[in-house]
């Protein structure tokens, strides 16, 4: 590619550009002007400071408490479900109060357990905007978000389901579910074969994040 | 069997959250999920109005006629009673 411009920067080694040494592209610096929104975020927190509503502690502690979610928590949830028959019945009846029995609060939401069967496949999604079970799973990731995951699940969720590497029996029946409103999902995938008589424990590191969004299915035992 | 219903086909602007891929669409209630306020008013601050939101499940042939991957897979939204009607059975596709 041709570039009008010498690939020479020993003037000036505190300006990269280009490839590294290792061959990937350096992140550019962010040296230019807040954005609106960068603005007004920084005035609503001072703001809250300095009229005494939050402390910085607080806010970081919350910042806190929004990383460490994780979807070990949605394992955990699903691993106990799996053990423990009236668990998964209080679960299933409904979920953002089981989960709170376990410490996973959703807030103001609620939330909606859905049943994997031997002849019924649940996946999530949220066509409007990113709607997720962010108590138990975290920060969606990025495909999640994508218009294409957005776009297409709803139309052909087969063909996104054999691209995660699960391919369903034209008798199961595949069903989507977007989060359009005040409901947030979570899949509860099928028990694995041969797990009988497994801890909580064992189970959850079986389940992963993919499986509780409906795109993938719990880890092989072997 | 369960109640037929049909999204309205109106396309008010604003901060609405009923998809439109659903509009027009007819389906089933799947469950009621009681009272929550109408986004449409909450996201401009105007003064609360509650809404019963359902989930209302459409066949995947219903949403997208021949063109549906496979016809009898669902598809379950959440959807505010303002924007849905009564469909008779004689009349329900």
């Amino acid at each position: 590619m041709p570039h009008d411009h010498p690939h020479d920067h020993h003037d000036d080694d505190f300006h990269h550009s280009g490839m590294s040494p290792s061959g990937h592209p350096y992140r550019e610096d962010d040296d230019h002007p807040l954005t609106y929104w960068q603005t007004m975020e920084i005035a609503m927190r001072e703001l809250l400071i300095e009229k005494g509503i939050l402390t910085p502690a607080e806010i970081a502690a919350q910042i806190d408490e929004m990383d460490s979610r994780s979807p070990s928590n949605g394992a955990a949830v699903v691993a106990r479900a799996w053990n423990d028959p009236a668990f998964k019945t209080r679960l299933l009846a409904d979920a953002s109060i089981a989960s709170r029995e376990m410490g996973y609060d959703i807030g103001p939401l609620r939330l909606i357990a859905l049943e994997n069967t031997a002849d019924t496949h649940n996946i999530i999604v949220c066509t409007l905007c990113s709607c997720y079970p962010r108590n138990l799973l975290g920060l969606p990731p990025d495909w999640y978000k994508s218009r294409a995951y957005r776009s297409r699940v709803v139309k052909e969720p087969r063909k996104v389901l054999a691209e995660f590497g699960v391919t369903l029996p034209d008798d199961t029946t595949v069903r989507v579910h977007d989060s359009t409103a005040d409901m947030r999902y979570i899949v509860l995938p099928a028990r694995p074969d041969g797990t009988d008589g497994w801890s909580a424990d064992k189970l959850a590191a079986l389940v992963t994040r993919d499986s509780m969004i409906g795109v993938g299915v719990p880890k092989p035992t072997t | 069997m369960a109640e037929q219903v049909r999204v309205k086909t109106m396309m008010p602007p604003g901060h609405v959250r009923t998809p439109a891929y659903l509009r027009g669409k007819c389906g089933v209630i799947e469950r009621e999920l009681g009272d929550f306020a109408n986004p449409e008013r909450a996201a401009y601050r105007l003064k609360k109005e509650m809404q019963p939101l359902v989930r209302v499940r459409f066949l995947m042939s219903e949403v997208w006629g021949e063109a549906a991957e496979n016809p009898t897979d669902t598809l379950d939204a959440e959807i505010y009673a303002h924007w849905l009607e009564k469909v008779e059975i004689a009349d329900a596709t």
